[in-house]
């Protein structure tokens, strides 16, 4: 099993128009499964955090964007928007969007490369927030999805009223049937779904930010309870606190910033399937696959340039579908693809979720992964850099990807170092 | 088997509309509802004001024969509804008139265990107020024996 070859195709969509747009800075603030601090507060130091690390001031940033903008439900998913941070910071914006109808979570930053590239802004400070650990408190995970847990009177609309009346409360249900018809379909394993938990848990042994460190065996993972079949404990990402953000910036104000800002070499942003959880024309993929197909049309390289590929792992099973929908590996070969687990380790041909995703580093809601290719790119991942053994001379990766959502939600950029 | 002695789960409803009223109510009669274009006979779920496919404002309920294949499933072990208690199977099933139109559902009236992608079922309804919730069973089922039970969920 090979990373596969793209055959040459028409492009489908103007491309290289990314080339304007870079990431100048990202920023982080504390994480932990349950701090109970103020939302609020973790966003503004994540955008500090993020505007110092571009060299930047705050009277420098002239737009924002965010995915979802702030809701009261479901508790901790989104508790800050763009008018708690431009009041916090007494920001003037010449452009700002903030909305969740769009390619996942970094369709924002998607979109902020848009706005730059039209020349609407010139620094977008980009963010994501979750308090999740602590709204779902002592009173488990059951209190934090879809509903509340229910209640007398209360009615589901939208998507969630063709789902919810099933008890299909939780992600995890939606996802673990994909997962359950790519093991049919193409006879993938446990065995081979445990690698991706196992892989974050080792990188996230090597990040200190992350909440779960502990080495993870094959044991631990079947021993482990089964929330929703073919998914166990391990493969459900970890509900906790914490601000994300990033600068998106004109590249031409390179001269203007700390360090040089990584290059967006393209973008993945795509739904030509159905726009729902259980009417995607192939239970097998998702989203993603669009996303992923988009991203290759808009770029010369291919995905054996990759040295650093960050892919969502709200659950374990969306991390083998972006695996193939990026064309890592053919179709249905992810399992065989990730069997044993040498291939994506930090030494291996496709490191994966290097600061140990969100299924051990905590659910930073696909911005982590982002903050994280960002950090590689820039040779500051410490302790789990690639490319930095003794033997390995500087190898430091040159292209990353990152790559968020599940479901209908899918967005994807293809980042390079300056 | 299901278990006649335990009681019927507590459910989510959805809220009806204009647009979903009549599926969620077609079980009053014992039937299956989609929407299908009278221009072009296309099946079209969840509803939309038009046909997707032809265009035109055509659409109207027509019953199917309620026979569905299972496409996946899910057994759910995570409590997360109180009153709705596991283990449950989730699935999503493909219409025999027409696979791509899909049901998110639950299947009923066997173990969980006995439920795989490809079993044929068949329709069923609960009845939660104003709503009659399309749940399938195993064609192979004794007739009639979950719809007895009055309960949904398996054991």
């Amino acid at each position: 099993m090979s990373r596969t070859d793209l055959a040459p195709r028409p492009e489908t969509v103007e491309r290289a128009s990314e080339g304007k747009a870079a990431i100048s800075g990202v920023g982080q603030s504390d994480v932990g499964r349950r701090m109970y601090r103020s939302g609020y507060e973790l966003t503004v130091d994540a955008c500090l955090a993020a505007i110092a690390d571009a060299g930047l001031r705050p009277e420098d940033i002239d737009g924002m964007a965010t995915y979802p903008g702030a809701l009261g439900n479901p508790p901790g998913f989104s508790p800050t928007g763009i008018p708690d941070v431009q009041e916090a910071l007494r920001l003037n914006l010449n452009w700002y969007n903030g909305a969740m109808e769009n390619p996942g979570q970094l369709g924002s930053v998607i979109t902020a490369c848009a706005a730059v590239n039209a020349g609407y802004a010139r620094h977008v400070l980009c963010f994501r927030t979750v308090t999740e650990g602590s709204a779902q408190g002592e009173k488990g995970r059951s209190s934090v999805t879809m509903g509340g847990g229910g209640g007398s009177g209360y009615r589901a609309d939208g998507f969630a009223s063709w789902l919810l009346p099933y008890g299909a409360a939780s992600a995890v249900n939606w996802i673990a049937q994909f997962a359950q018809r790519h093991f049919h379909q193409f006879g993938t394993t446990r065995e081979q779904l445990a690698q991706i938990a196992l892989t974050c848990r080792a990188n996230a042994g090597r990040n200190p930010k992350a909440i779960y460190r502990d080495p993870l065996t094959v044991s631990d993972y079947f021993a482990a309870r089964m929330i929703s079949t073919p998914l166990c404990l391990y493969d459900c990402d970890v509900p906790c606190d914490g601000g994300t953000a990033v600068v998106v910036s004109a590249a031409d104000t390179a001269p203007d910033l700390r360090k040089p800002p990584v290059r967006v070499l393209a973008v993945g942003s795509a739904l030509h399937g159905r726009n729902s959880w259980d009417q995607f024309d192939d239970l097998t993929t998702m989203a993603c696959r669009d996303a992923g197909a988009m991203l290759w049309d808009r770029t010369d390289l291919s995905p054996r340039d990759v040295d650093a590929a960050e892919m969502y792992d709200g659950f374990s099973f969306i991390t083998m579908a972006w695996m193939e929908a990026l064309h890592f590996c053919g179709k249905g070969e992810a399992g065989p693809f990730v069997e044993g687990g040498h291939r994506i380790a930090l030494d291996g041909e496709l490191p994966i979720n290097t600061n140990g995703g969100q299924l051990s580093a905590g659910r930073l809601h696909g911005y982590g992964f982002l903050h994280e290719a960002c950090t590689q790119l820039w040779g500051e991942g410490g302790d789990r850099q690639i490319g930095v053994a003794p033997a390995a001379g500087d190898k430091r990766p040159e292209v990353a990807v990152a790559a968020a959502g599940g479901g209908n939600l899918a967005g994807c950029l293809l980042l390079g170092r300056s | 088997m299901t278990d006649v002695s335990k009681p019927r789960p507590f459910r989510i409803l959805p809220r009806l509309t204009q647009e979903n009223r009549f599926f969620w109510t077609s079980g009053a009669d014992g039937r299956l509802r989609f929407l299908r274009c009278q221009t072009c006979r296309d099946y079209v779920h969840p509803p939309t004001p038009i046909c997707p496919h032809c265009l035109t404002k055509t659409l109207a309920p027509e019953p199917v024969s309620g026979r569905a294949t299972v496409a996946s499933y899910t057994i759910n072990v995570q409590p997360w509804i109180p009153g709705f208690d596991p283990p449950y199977v989730i699935a999503i099933v493909e219409m025999e008139e027409e696979p791509a139109v899909r049901l998110t559902t639950n299947i009923v009236g066997c173990a969980p265990d006995d439920v795989h992608i490809g079993m044929p079922v068949q329709v069923m309804f609960e009845q939660y107020d104003d709503v009659w919730l399309p749940l399938f069973q195993p064609v192979t089922a004794p007739a009639g024996s979950a719809a007895k039970a009055g309960s949904g969920v398996t054991s």
